[in-house]
């Protein structure tokens, strides 16, 4: 068995979709396993894919992400809807920098094995909400830590990055090993499950992915990890500790007391919404905030799905952080939102123009909506009222480009804050990462070999890939494990080959592919007799030797050399007259018996395994 | 290798839950629970036979608790804070969410109301709690390097789950309490097809017992009478004792409650049973009489409850229904609050203190966790219509609903309550579906109309209504599991001896699993699957893939042999593709063994193939092989006075057909070929396989070449035989 993997990642620059797959060959065979990455931001582009005529490919993703990401999908759809009845439907009736760009295909061989032979190319415009529903039917959710069996032959299981909500590290495991891809990970997130980085532990091959802090260009200090890689624990503490959590809140701190001095200086803040983490943990820390300074400023949320999205996230303890979880066993709601909803200091409506919205509207406020490319939903409104406010606030992460986002609303008196949250494993950390993780190999990201040096790792090997290309990795194990039942062990008749010091025994029974293991059990009907004879032969006969045998059980006959067969150089027969005519004719690879009656007949084939090796 | 299994608790009784299963050396205590009957030692598991020396952190590698129910956690605070138990504890999210509240209202109970000597603190419980690891549904738990558990959803009450335990190759499942329909607000039991050596289910009979208490209902009247024998005949038309009751209920039901029955059973069926006419009603029985019923026993049931009670408080009656502070109170409420929703009902619903509004917050935060149909609404625990019950409303004039702690009326508020309004005609009771002997429930239960209360009799005059909610599992779910499943042992726990017996022999008379029920502090021994690991070679795994066609005639040998009148065109063809696996296993020293193909034997070894074959010039008189097959062939075919090969070869496997059953005879035309066994036509005046004497000078005799390898010799024999008519019987 051998792999075929290939990183393919799907932009879509108009609609900012982005969508990270791994693509999994085996064997000969057509099979396509492809997952999503990173967040539930990550699965945007899949109804692209499901919509194509003749999409085969199984998908899985979690059950939080799955359910996360096709609120978001419904909800770029429903914006998408809007822009068009503003722009109309023709794409070059809308502004320039609005236009879409031609969308990356995917590699050639993965199109066949994604869409068949005649795979259809991707197509353009935007999926519709029936594409959607349609997508997700056709994906299967796990939560995790639960397996999943692809044709019997793999097991599949996601496990918490602590990067977003349901995001997650996938472990393929089959009969010969089992591969481990690692996405944008994170150690002690406020609101995802940790990174649980012990069940990637003792993977044979790590697809490391976690391209997103590529940008973090810190110097590496190796020298602090590169002694003591025996000590694993204190290792990991190092790795985990809370640096990066007390930064992080640091950050929204940051964020929250910018958007107090905007408020209290009569200004409005503008938060686009992205990662869904990332929103509630600010939402919940600005109310703080305003609580501590006595504001009554309203915050409001203008999305369509927010409503779902809010109510959603309050029940799902099994996708949260340790924190989280203690308060379900206390008894108190996971987010905050929800007692701030029921106090009515934050509102929730699903548009701009909702009636509701405009009776509550006032302003000075604190608004969240999509989206934060700045180019689709209630965004769009609001940068257009507030954009010559030098007092109002704009909250970007740093993922997008600041200067081209607000490039459409110049000239701009709105102050611009960039933050960027962790969405990754820092670079220094890498290496120890790995090493911890004990891989026999790992398959890198070509861009960052300059950055990350594996010179001095001895205990894995390491090859790098590139995007879009497809990389052979050779079997990971020579053979695969079988399971044998004890039934059939039981019965196991040992032969002992002298001359090479090997034990052998002939086996029979039923092969089961199964959960990803390979089980022998015994027959339904074991045929009949017990197969005790050996089948297979080898040797060379002598013929005084055959005599002799052929003697020792009361047969007698007479070697005749066969000279006039050309092909048959060592070639004899016996004759045998006593107790019965019969014949015995010997050559290279193949000895032929006739005899009449059936008795002499296995009394010579006896005689004949005597002089030969067999099992 | 052996399972070994300690039944510490509910060992062919209800109560106090608690079973040590030993796999391969690894130790897993399922369930800690209380027994509620008893006060002394036999409340709590005998933990002493766990481990003598009382050190339980060695004796034990993890303890599972499958739901909150006290028969099944009741122990868990005693076992860790008393007993010093400090190793791990799975649950899932609502069970380690729930758990405290239950404890710690049990504690209250003891405590505070009955004046007893508390057997563990709140800060017990909560110590005991900070052990816990919570688990999801299906996630794969690695407990240690070789200890694997999973939990599967179980319905039964919220957060309640079965779980798989799997220590090297042995696996069994534990199930706890479970149902196998789905109620209102929970879902049916689901688990994945396992390989197991060990299932331990929870034989319970609450359920089905008492729903025959239905016939509380006093509304009996002529009409009845005849309805009664209806649902005879429906009765022989069901076997299933849950649904024979339920029927009989409905349809004691006087007009109006069927009405209002109705309402309810439109939805489901989209069959009218509003004017009680018989004909309708039959359809309505053989309607229910489908598999439909089965599954929505429990909504049937729970609408009864409302019915009852809106009945009550339609009449200005009071209602108080005594429950625990989680699972049925929160069941029923949903129902309630949704029906007085529905209804535009102003009567108002209360929680009392116990009972907080609290626990709602829970099933909140755990909606995941019901049914499919609760979950689709986000808000279904936000009751509209229910409010803190306080002290005072007690004597408060008008109807209302109210929900109190303890369930089973064993003492505190709901007991109070019970005083004041039990002597009332106007007011109803509705009772946990189960109460212990003992309690004052279960005196209401068996109809004494005076109840002794701390010297003073009460005169119980009000309607007392049984729940009855069957969130347990029923013999047939037991059986469509333990069928399901097909582990190769089963015990039953946690049920009364007599009605585990009976099952007991149905699982092993019908389904040929052995079975046992042991009692308390036995210990049972079950043998163990252990495999032997080997490398294996692509080539041997290729070679198990391979298609292995057997096309058989459905006829046995011995039928057509006696001669029977089915003709060789009437006999269907059997396909059967059993691929065989077969292969050599090596063993070299100091090395993993293999398994390999057996070319890759040869060339491991570095040796050549030699074969043995056979070879026999088979003599068949051409006269002989005509007579027997003219019956069958065409008069063409007889005409043939001079066979060719071909000719000759079809003579031959018209012959052989009808008298070999194995084996797929194939014709070439030129030669003829059985498996390994391979025909053709000898022309040579000398045939070096011609070793029969004499037979060369008959006239008409045709000689036939064959060679097989040793492998089908049996065969080989057999067909030739048959064409030299040694073995003639009907010729």
């Amino acid at each position: 068995m051998s792999y075929l993997i290939a990183h393919w990642t799907f932009r879509h620059s108009q609609s900012f979709l982005h969508c990270q797959m791994i693509f999994i060959k085996l064997y000969a065979r057509k099979i396509l396993i492809l997952k999503t990455g990173r967040s539930p931001m990550g699965m945007l582009g899949l109804p692209f894919l499901t919509r194509m005529e003749g999409f085969s490919a199984k998908i899985y993703i979690t059950e939080a992400a799955a359910r996360i990401g096709q609120l978001m999908m419904e909800e770029l759809i429903c914006m998408n809807m809007e822009y068009r009845q503003f722009y109309g439907a023709e794409e070059s009736s809308g502004p320039q920098w609005m236009k879409w760009e031609e969308l990356e295909l995917l590699p050639s061989a993965l199109r066949k094995i994604a869409l068949g032979e005649d795979g259809s190319e991707l197509g353009g415009g935007c999926p519709c909400i029936a594409h959607v529903k349609d997508c997700i039917s056709k994906v299967q959710t796990l939560r995790f830590g639960e397996e999943a069996c692809y044709n019997g032959i793999l097991i599949i299981k996601a496990f918490s990055s602590g990067l977003d909500i349901g995001a997650c590290n996938w472990i393929i495991s089959g009969a010969k090993g089992n591969i481990a891809y690692i996405s944008g990970s994170n150690f002690a997130s406020g609101h995802a499950m940790d990174f649980d980085y012990r069940a990637i532990q003792g993977s044979d091959l790590i697809l490391y992915s976690d391209l997103s802090s590529l940008d973090s260009t810190e110097d590496i200090d190796q020298s602090s990890f590169s002694d003591d890689n025996n000590n694993w624990e204190e290792l990991m503490n190092s790795l985990s500790n809370y640096d990066e959590s007390v930064e992080e809140m640091e950050k929204l701190a940051f964020i929250c007391s910018c958007a107090i001095d905007s408020v209290k200086a009569g200004g409005s803040v503008l938060i686009p919404i992205n990662r869904v983490g990332v929103f509630l943990q600010l939402l919940e820390q600005i109310a703080i905030f305003m609580e501590c300074s006595s504001l009554k400023i309203p915050i409001y949320i203008i999305s369509s799905v927010a409503e779902e999205l809010l109510a959603y996230t309050n029940t799902i303890p099994e996708w949260l952080c340790k924190q989280r979880q203690e308060k379900l066993f206390s008894g108190d709601p996971l987010f905050a939102h929800v007692k701030l909803i029921k106090e009515k200091k934050i509102h929730v409506f699903p548009a701009v123009h909702s009636p509701k919205l405009l009776m509550n509207w006032q302003e000075p406020c604190i608004v969240f909506s999509p989206h934060w490319s700045l180019r689709l939903g209630p965004t769009i409104h609001l940068l257009r009222r507030w954009s010559g406010d030098h007092n109002s606030l704009l909250v970007l992460e740093n993922e997008v480009d600041a200067e081209l986002a607000v490039l459409p609303f110049k000239p701009i008196s709105m102050k611009v804050l960039q933050c960027s949250f962790l969405s990754g494993k820092k670079l220094q950390k890498v290496q120890p990462l790995l090493k911890i993780l004990q891989p026999k190999l790992v398959l890198f990201p070509e861009e960052w070999r300059t950055h990350v040096s594996f010179s001095d790792v001895t205990s894995f090997s390491v090859s790098h890939y590139s995007e879009n290309e497809t990389i052979h990795i050779p079997s990971l194990k020579e053979s695969a494990e079988l399971e044998i039942a004890a039934d059939i062990a039981s019965k196991f008749q040992w032969r002992m080959l002298k001359q090479k010091k090997l034990n052998i025994t002939r086996l029979k029974g039923r092969l089961f592919v199964n959960h990803g293991k390979h089980q022998l059990l015994p027959e339904n009907e074991p045929g009949g007799s017990s197969q005790t004879r050996p089948f297979l032969h080898w040797g060379s006969p002598d013929p005084e030797n055959l005599l002799a045998e052929l003697s020792k059980m009361g047969i007698n006959g007479s070697v005749e050399r066969c000279m006039t067969d050309a092909e048959s150089e060592d070639g004899f027969t016996v004759k045998v007259q006593d107790p019965e005519k019969s014949m015995i004719e010997v050559r290279a690879a193949v000895t032929v018996i006739s005899a009449a009656d059936k008795n002499l007949a296995s009394r010579i084939v006896k005689a004949m395994e005597n002089i030969l090796e067999g099992i | 290798m052996a399972i070994d299994c300690l039944v510490l608790g509910a060992g062919q009784e209800v109560g106090k839950s608690c079973v040590v299963v030993t796999i391969n050396g690894k130790r897993i205590m399922f369930d800690c629970g209380m027994h509620m009957a008893y006060n002394d030692h036999r409340q709590y598991p005998d933990f002493s036979r766990i481990s003598k020396s009382c050190d339980f952190n060695n004796a034990i590698d993890c303890i599972v608790i499958t739901h909150f129910h006290l028969d099944h956690i009741g122990a868990l605070p005693y076992f860790t804070e008393i007993c010093g138990y400090n190793g791990p504890i799975y649950m899932t999210y609502p069970t380690r969410a729930l758990a405290p509240i239950m404890l710690e209202d049990y504690r209250k109970v003891l405590v505070d109301r009955r004046g007893e000597v508390e057997q563990f603190t709140s800060d017990h419980i909560a110590e005991c709690m900070k052990k816990v690891i919570a688990v999801d549904l299906k996630q794969t738990v690695q407990v240690d390097k070789d200890l694997q558990i999973r939990a599967y959803y179980a319905g039964h009450v919220l957060g309640a789950a079965m779980f798989y335990a799997k220590v090297g190759d042995s696996a069994m499942v534990y199930t706890g309490d479970y149902n196998m329909t789905p109620d209102r607000h929970l879902g049916a039991a689901r688990i994945d097809r396992l390989q197991l050596d060990l299932l331990i289910t929870d034989f319970d009979f609450h359920g089905i017992c008492l729903v025959f208490q239905f016939t509380f209902c006093k509304c009996y009247n002529s009409e009845i009478e005849y309805r009664n024998s209806l649902f005879i005949d429906y009765a022989a038309a069901v076997s299933d004792t849950v649904d024979y009751i339920i029927v009989s209920y409905l349809i004691s039901l006087p007009c109006p409650e069927m009405e209002a029955l109705a309402f309810g059973l439109r939805s489901t069926y989209a069959t009218t049973v509003r004017d009680s006419k018989y004909a309708r009603e039959r359809e309505f029985l053989k309607a229910a009489a489908s598999s439909v019923l089965h599954t929505a026993v429990a909504s049937i049931l729970s609408f009864v409850v409302i019915i009852v009670v809106h009945k009550c408080v339609a009449g200005g009656g009071k209602v108080l229904i005594p429950a625990f502070a989680l699972g049925r109170a929160q069941e029923l409420c949903i129902l309630l609050d949704d029906y007085w929703e529905r209804m535009n009902l102003r009567v108002p619903i209360y929680f009392s203190a116990g009972l907080t509004i609290q626990a709602n917050m829970y099933y909140k935060m755990l909606i995941s966790w019901t049914s499919q149909k609760v979950k689709e609404t986000y808000n279904a625990f936000d009751f509209k219509n229910v409010h803190n019950f306080d002290r005072s409303l007690i004597d408060a004039p008008g109807p209302c609903v109210l929900f109190a702690t303890p369930g089973m009326l064993t003492g505190g508020f709901s007991l109070e309550v019970f005083k004041h309004w039990a002597p009332s005609e106007m007011n109803l009771i509705t009772l946990p579906g189960y109460c212990l002997a003992g309690t004052i429930g279960n005196k209401l239960m068996s109809g004494n109309p005076t109840i002794e209360l701390e010297g003073t009799k009460i005169d119980v005059r009000c309607q007392i209504h049984q729940l009855a909610f069957s969130p347990h599992t029923d013999g047939k779910g037991i059986m469509d599991l333990v069928k399901f499943l097909s582990p190769q042992h089963v015990i039953l726990v946690h049920g009364e001896k007599p009605k585990m017996a009976t099952l007991k022999e149905r699982i092993q008379s019908e389904l040929g699993i052995k079975c046992c029920d042991p009692a308390n502090n036995e210990s049972v021994c079950i043998p163990s699957t252990h495999y032997v690991k080997a490398g294996a070679s692509d080539a041997f795994i290729r070679s198990c893939l391979n298609p292995n066609f057997q096309f058989l005639k459905s006829g046995s040998e011995e039928k057509s042999v006696s001669g029977s009148k089915c003709t060789e065109g009437t006999l269907p063809l059997w396909i059967k593709d059993e691929r065989v696996a077969e292969g050599i296993l090596v063993l070299e020293k100091s090395e993993k063994a293999k398994v390999v193909h057996q070319d890759e034997l040869l060339l491991m070894l570095g040796e050549k193939r030699h074969e043995v074959q056979f070879a026999y010039c088979c003599p068949v008189n051409v006269d002989e092989l005509e007579k027997f097959t003219t019956t069958s062939l065409t008069p063409t075919a007889r005409m043939l006075r001079d066979p060719n090969k071909s000719s000759l070869i079809r003579l031959l496997v018209a012959k052989l057909s009808r008298k070999l059953s194995e084996g797929n005879i194939q014709d070439f035309g030129e030669h003829l070929q059985v498996e390994s066994f391979h025909l053709s036509v000898c022309l040579k005046d000398t045939c070096p396989y011609r070793i029969t004497n004499g037979l060369e000078d008959k006239p008409r005799t045709a000689f036939f070449c064959c060679t097989w390898s040793a492998a089908d010799d049996k065969l080989a024999r057999k067909i030739i035989s048959a064409m030299e008519n040694r073995d003639l019987v009907e010729t």
